[in-house]
């Protein structure tokens, strides 16, 4: 174990991005795109491929100079500063360990570069890999690791020089489902431990909602929503969110009263509950809810909700510890359901006739997009 | 068992395959080589005594010294010059690049005489370069440039350098960005990336192109004979000579047998340190 001090919050920074953008030939792959970053939070930049996620995390890191706008550290401007001036620690796609050193030079070259010599890193070197319990592979070569060592070796290479950011590129996307999980843990730990600002780049929701303080969604090179992960899953504020961070069904239709604490909208020939206000309304009072799959109730007799239709299931497939099952309906089209394994009310065969039921605050409406 | 015999007579149908060129390299080859080997210990005489004169004749040690000294002066300024080239082909974009290896790929295209004649019309004292030189006041007077081992050596690099290149190029293409920008991202200033990260993991292709480099500079006699002026003698050209003019063919064949060893254990002595598959593109 290393000694963790106290002092390590108040050693970690806070950033700020501030319109930033970054064109390509004409391409905007960042369109002023702003954040905050506070001092010791892991922030996720989530995002599909070609969503400008990995651009910004390279704006950050000093690899690509934005085209406008600035970035700070705390209150100072490094939009111009080189990568080597900022003191970021970074551990990259693939890792890119050096091949010609060994683990321990490896972890020893950020504190090489900066004047330390071997004898005087030692102690450094060897609480950092002991940090990510690799103290005993100090002399292999990085070819001679496994996946995962790989990734560790990298983590304490990026963390030896007590960096004021850990940028973490795709980290776990290179290992196996399991490995992967076992990671997530680690770096959650390794977060608390130290304190440092962590901001991390992923394509994989999961991982995003299960690592981090506050997630940034991006899409085509601008900010879709942020927030913590609990907010960004129960209240996403556009249907691409909705879709793109766990499952959602989308329910399309208009708005034809409103009334205290909720409005209803007709979709076909039935009309559904919605608690809030219809903000999201398009100018012809059109409007999107987005619902969970795990909010919606299927059953064999009609359920006490406020909201029920019927339908027909058409599929339904075991994944352990839930069913998904597939409600063809008249007015909704077809709808998924996620049931918590001995939470099925009969049973599920295709082709049988079942209700479908959620409350008005189950559903959430959403900006279509 | 039968699946086995079946996949024997596959291979040796596979091997028939290879039959024509393995005649030919053995009747026009092999046989030429062992006669070398032959004449070079029966020419006049039989016995040993063609190869005393490497120690008995100064003429020879000259030639030799000359040899290595103009081999490895190629060998540096081509792999050197090469490495800045090959460094730029990695970082440029694909259309540069494509631009790039067409025109060093093109070099070899030129004849030999064509370029050592060109060389001799640039850099002959009322050539090109010189009269440049005197006429920007740089120097006062013409400087030998040619008919001296300064004008092989720029000749001799003149063919290095693309296979220096290409040789360097491949082997940086492999090793990529990532590994300096992650020294970057870890600290390192641009020089230090380079010195601590890139110059390291690009050693093999600057020892497999120095050895190729080397190995095919040896063998030169066209572009010493013609920009050397009759001045300076390289190994090559000594051998043509014994055979072509003064025909003392005991000799001659001696020294191709020594620079056929030389060349042996130089690759022998390399292939301790790397992988010489790779040198040779395997």
């Amino acid at each position: 174990m290393t000694n963790e001090s106290p002092a390590a919050a108040s050693r970690s920074h806070a950033l700020q991005v501030r319109g930033v953008s970054k064109e390509y030939g004409g391409h905007l792959a960042l369109d002023a795109v702003s954040l905050k970053v506070p001092r010791g939070q892991f922030l996720t930049l989530l995002g599909p491929s070609g969503s400008g996620k990995t651009t910004l995390l390279m704006a950050v890191a000093g690899f690509v100079a934005p085209t406008s706008g600035t970035i700070l550290l705390d209150e100072k401007d490094i939009t111009t500063l080189p990568p080597e001036r900022r003191n970021f620690g970074m551990v990259f796609q693939g890792y890119a360990l050096f091949p010609n050193m060994s683990v321990e030079e490896n972890v020893w070259f950020p504190l090489r570069v900066r004047g330390v010599s071997r004898t005087d890193a030692r102690d450094k070197v060897r609480a950092s890999l002991d940090l990510v319990q690799l103290g005993h592979l100090a002399g292999r070569l990085p070819s001679q690791l496994s996946g995962g060592q790989q990734q560790r070796v990298a983590l304490a290479r990026a963390l030896v020089f007590e960096p004021s950011l850990l940028l973490l590129d795709e980290p776990l996307s290179a290992l196996d489902r399991q490995l992967r999980a076992e990671l997530q843990w680690e770096l959650r730990t390794l977060h608390r431990r130290l304190g440092v600002t962590f901001i991390n780049v992923t394509h994989d929701q999961e991982e995003a909602l299960s690592m981090s303080d506050e997630i940034v969604i991006l899409r085509s090179g601008r900010v879709e929503q942020s927030g913590t992960p609990i907010e960004l899953y129960s209240r996403p504020a556009t249907s691409f969110v909705a879709s793109f961070l766990g499952d959602s069904n989308f329910i399309r239709g208009r708005v034809t009263q409103t009334q205290e604490n909720g409005f209803r909208i007709a979709v076909g020939r039935s009309t559904i509950l919605q608690a809030g206000s219809p903000q999201v309304t398009g100018g012809d009072g059109s409007i999107t809810l987005a619902i969970r799959p795990e909010k919606l109730i299927v059953a064999a007799q009609k359920p006490a909700s406020a909201n029920t239709i019927r339908g027909t299931i058409t599929d339904a497939k075991f994944q352990g510890a839930t069913h998904h099952v597939q409600v063809a309906s008249d007015d909704l089209g077809i709808l998924i359901a996620r049931i918590a394994l001995g939470q099925a009310e009969g049973d599920l065969k295709i082709g049988s006739p079942v209700w479908i039921g959620w409350e008005p605050d189950d559903a959430v409406p959403v900006r279509d997009n | 068992m039968a699946f086995a015999g079946a996949l024997r007579g596959e291979q040796a149908r596979y091997l028939g395959l290879t039959l024509p060129a393995t005649l030919l390299l053995a009747v026009f080859f092999v046989v030429p080589l062992l006669q070398v080997l032959w004449l070079s210990v029966s020419e006049p005489h039989l016995g040993f005594e063609n190869y005393r004169e490497i120690i008995d004749n100064p003429l020879i040690a000259r030639i030799w010294l000359t040899t290595f000294r103009v081999c490895l002066l190629t060998t540096f300024f081509s792999v050197t010059l090469g490495y800045v080239v090959a460094f730029a082909m990695t970082w440029v974009g694909e259309r540069h690049r494509m631009i790039m290896i067409s025109c060093i790929v093109t070099t070899f295209s030129f004849s030999i005489l064509v370029r050592a004649f060109a060389f001799i019309i640039l850099l002959r004292n009322e050539g090109v370069v010189n009269e440049a030189l005197v006429g920007s006041g740089l120097i006062s007077e013409p400087v030998r440039l040619v008919r001296n081992e300064i004008g092989v050596v720029i000749g001799m690099v003149h063919y290095g350098l693309p296979v220096a290149i290409l040789a360097l190029y491949s082997n940086m293409r492999g090793v990529g960005d990532t590994y300096v920008a992650a020294a970057r991202g870890l600290g390192a200033t641009p020089l230090q990336a380079f010195r601590m990260v890139y110059l390291p993991l690009t050693k093999p292709g600057i020892l497999s192109a120095s050895i190729l480099v080397f190995i095919y500079s040896l063998g030169f006699f066209i572009i010493p004979a013609m920009l050397g002026g009759g001045r300076v003698v390289m190994i090559a050209e000594y051998i043509r000579v014994g055979f072509e003019e003064t025909l003392r063919w005991g000799q001659a064949t001696m020294l191709s047998t020594t620079l056929l060893v030389v060349v042996v254990v130089i690759l022998a002595v390399m292939a301790r340190f790397i992988d010489l598959k790779k040198v040779f593109g395997g």
